[in-house]
């Protein structure tokens, strides 16, 4: 970060020419404090907004989960840290913290390999690929609100598409209940998480796989590497940052995921559907067990935090030194 | 290689495309079709086109006040987020970009770190916030949030825009008397229109969806966004099937129609957004 603040001083827009010699000493000072001022006035708007509105509220949940506390007045019950051992005996929120990594692993596991088989395939010269790549992206902008009610009554029990489809293929046996099964519930919740979410990275590695100049597939195929071999050798290690990236916005996700469940399930049946999100918003907002429930945003803020941490310290960091070697070489 | 070799090569290619695409589209389409049968013909046809095409799912809706109320507000809502988003974030980004200052780096960081304050994490002492300040049942009640949250990503790919463009047009300018806003007002705004683009669709696209702000923030049904509808529409009509998928259908024709048209800066702009963050 150093490296892109003297860049940016080297290459430095008019505003902040050097002074002539001849100019005081105290005249330099004064000038320097007013293109500071000016300075960060163009970022206060922006900072006011972000300090009131995403910092402070964050600081106070920190503090108001120490507290039992009905979210009315100020919090004055001082528990210490009894929200956060309760929280860890609560069999709803391991349970939580349990589906949470299975999302995690399914998503590593299958939706973004499909998400890559579908990038690679789409990234050949095949006719309306226009058409696919729009489709299967086309999900991604509807709301999770909309796509959960579609899907309520596309594995709704007996009577919806998924039973009736799987009747007409004569696997009636396959049906069910689906989104009411404890056993499928999760299942479930993950097909549609895929047909929702694939396709968004499916575009990120498309753009990542046509970054990829054409002469390295080129030579590797004079060289007399086969496809699978071009692509684990050649293709899948230039693809890498883009791949880091997804996992980590992948992995953010299942963290906060609220919207799809509360619409389809509420949590339900019996909590088998149950996200961290859930659990909070029935605490904070049901119960009203204000203090608990900051707990959980706590806990949940703290385990992005550690995560972002440790991917960006052991996975990310080849990319971002590769990140600010560039913009240092080009001097923007 | 012949035409009709490379069609045999790429005929399993076809099969996989077109078998993925069914699943993707079928459910759209299902929706769409069930939306002009009656609910009885729904459980006794299923997926064949309807006996009778019936409109009156569809026109009940719209002759009705209520979606058009719903569309009004979450355009309202989208419209104020973006403008607000987009203006503070061009502030800033230009501040980074082109003003070297102490505390610069120290105050990217702090805007960079909330990409990792996802929205659900902040939601409950957010909501508190807003109670304070009289908030609820305020379209600013989502607008401030949404816009508070979508100033790190606006701001990281809007200063990847700003430095790109020379410095010595801000020499040119500031020769011939432009002030600091001068330049980028006159200067740097038209230039980077494309960049604001960019961002404004970002922006629309995910307050257009947002559900668990005006959730909380809406207790009343006045400023219900189109989101909120559809859940409450299923829960007030769980057992008219056709009806509720009229209204899903309706509902998506925005969002849709918006990515036909923006599909570029969409896509553009979450690439930029991933690679760049």
């Amino acid at each position: 970060m150093t490296s892109t603040f003297l860049a940016d001083k080297r290459s430095g827009p008019g505003t902040d020419l050097p002074p002539p010699e001849s100019v005081r000493a105290r005249g330099r000072g004064r000038r320097r404090v007013l293109h500071w001022l000016t300075a960060v006035g163009f970022q206060l708007p922006a900072l006011v907004l972000f300090i009131g509105m995403v910092l402070l509220p964050m600081l106070f949940a920190l503090y108001a989960a120490f507290f039992r506390w009905g979210g009315f007045g100020m919090p004055s019950d001082y528990v210490g840290t009894d929200n956060f051992t309760d929280l860890f005996d609560n069999p709803i929120f391991l349970g939580d913290l349990w589906r949470c990594l299975v999302l995690v692993l399914l998503s590593l596991a299958l939706q973004l390999p499909f998400a890559l088989a579908m990038a690679v395939l789409l990234n050949q010269k095949l006719r309306g690929r226009a058409v696919y790549r729009m489709l299967f992206f086309a999900p991604y902008v509807l709301s999770e609100a909309i796509t959960g009610v579609l899907f309520s009554m596309v594995f709704a029990p007996d009577d919806g598409l998924a039973d009736h489809v799987l009747g007409a293929v004569g696997l009636d046996g396959l049906g069910g209940l689906w989104f009411a099964d404890p056993s499928y519930v999760m299942a479930t919740l993950f097909l549609v998480m895929t047909w929702k979410y694939f396709g968004f990275h499916m575009m990120l590695y498309l753009a990542g796989l046509q970054s990829i100049p054409r002469e390295l597939t080129e030579a590797a195929l004079i060289d007399g590497a086969g496809a699978w071999q071009r692509f684990r050798n050649v293709t899948l290690p230039l693809l890498a940052p883009t791949l880091r990236i997804s996992v980590f916005l992948s992995v953010i996700g299942a963290i906060q995921l609220f919207d799809l469940v509360w619409v389809i399930t509420q949590g339900g049946p019996d909590h088998h559907s149950e996200t961290m999100a859930v659990t909070m918003f029935q605490y904070g907002f049901k119960r009203y067990q204000v203090g608990y429930a900051s707990a959980i945003s706590v806990v949940m803020f703290g385990i992005c935090l550690v995560f972002a941490l440790a991917y960006q310290r052991f996975v990310l960091r080849r990319d971002l030194e590769g990140a600010t070697t560039t913009m240092r070489g080009d001097g923007k | 290689m012949t035409r009709r070799t490379e069609g045999v090569r790429t005929l399993p290619l076809h099969v996989i495309l077109v078998v993925v695409g069914a699943v993707m589209i079928v459910p759209l389409v299902y929706a769409v079709l069930s939306g002009f049968k009656s609910t009885d013909e729904l459980s006794s046809n299923p997926f064949g086109l309807p006996e009778h095409w019936l409109t009156s799912n569809y026109t009940d809706i719209l002759g009705g006040g209520d979606f058009w109320r719903l569309l009004g507000s979450s355009t309202l809502i989208a419209v104020g987020t973006t403008v607000l988003v987009v203006a503070l974030s061009a502030l800033a980004a230009f501040s980074f970009a082109r003003f070297a200052f102490r505390g610069r780096e120290a105050l990217f960081t702090l805007f960079t770190m909330g990409l990792m304050f996802p929205f659900a994490v902040a939601v409950l002492p957010l909501f508190l916030l807003l109670r304070y300040l009289g908030l609820l049942d305020n379209p600013l009640g989502v607008i401030l949030p949404q816009a508070a949250f979508g100033l790190p990503m606006t701001i990281i790919i809007l200063r990847a825009f700003f430095r790109e463009i020379p410095g010595e047009l801000e020499e040119a300018a500031t020769l011939d008397g432009c002030t600091s806003f001068g330049f980028f007002w006159r200067v740097l705004l038209p230039m980077a229109r494309p960049a604001l683009g960019t961002v404004s669709v970002l922006a629309v696209v995910t307050s257009w969806n947002n559900f668990m702000l005006p959730l909380l923030v809406f207790t009343d049904n006045t400023w219900w966004t189109l989101p909120i509808g559809v859940q409450q529409f299923q829960g007030q009509y769980s057992a008219e099937y056709a009806r509720v998928f009229a209204y899903l259908v309706l509902a998506m024709v925005p969002a849709l129609a918006f990515y036909s048209v923006a599909e570029r800066q969409l896509v553009g702009g979450l690439t930029a957004g991933a690679t760049k963050g």
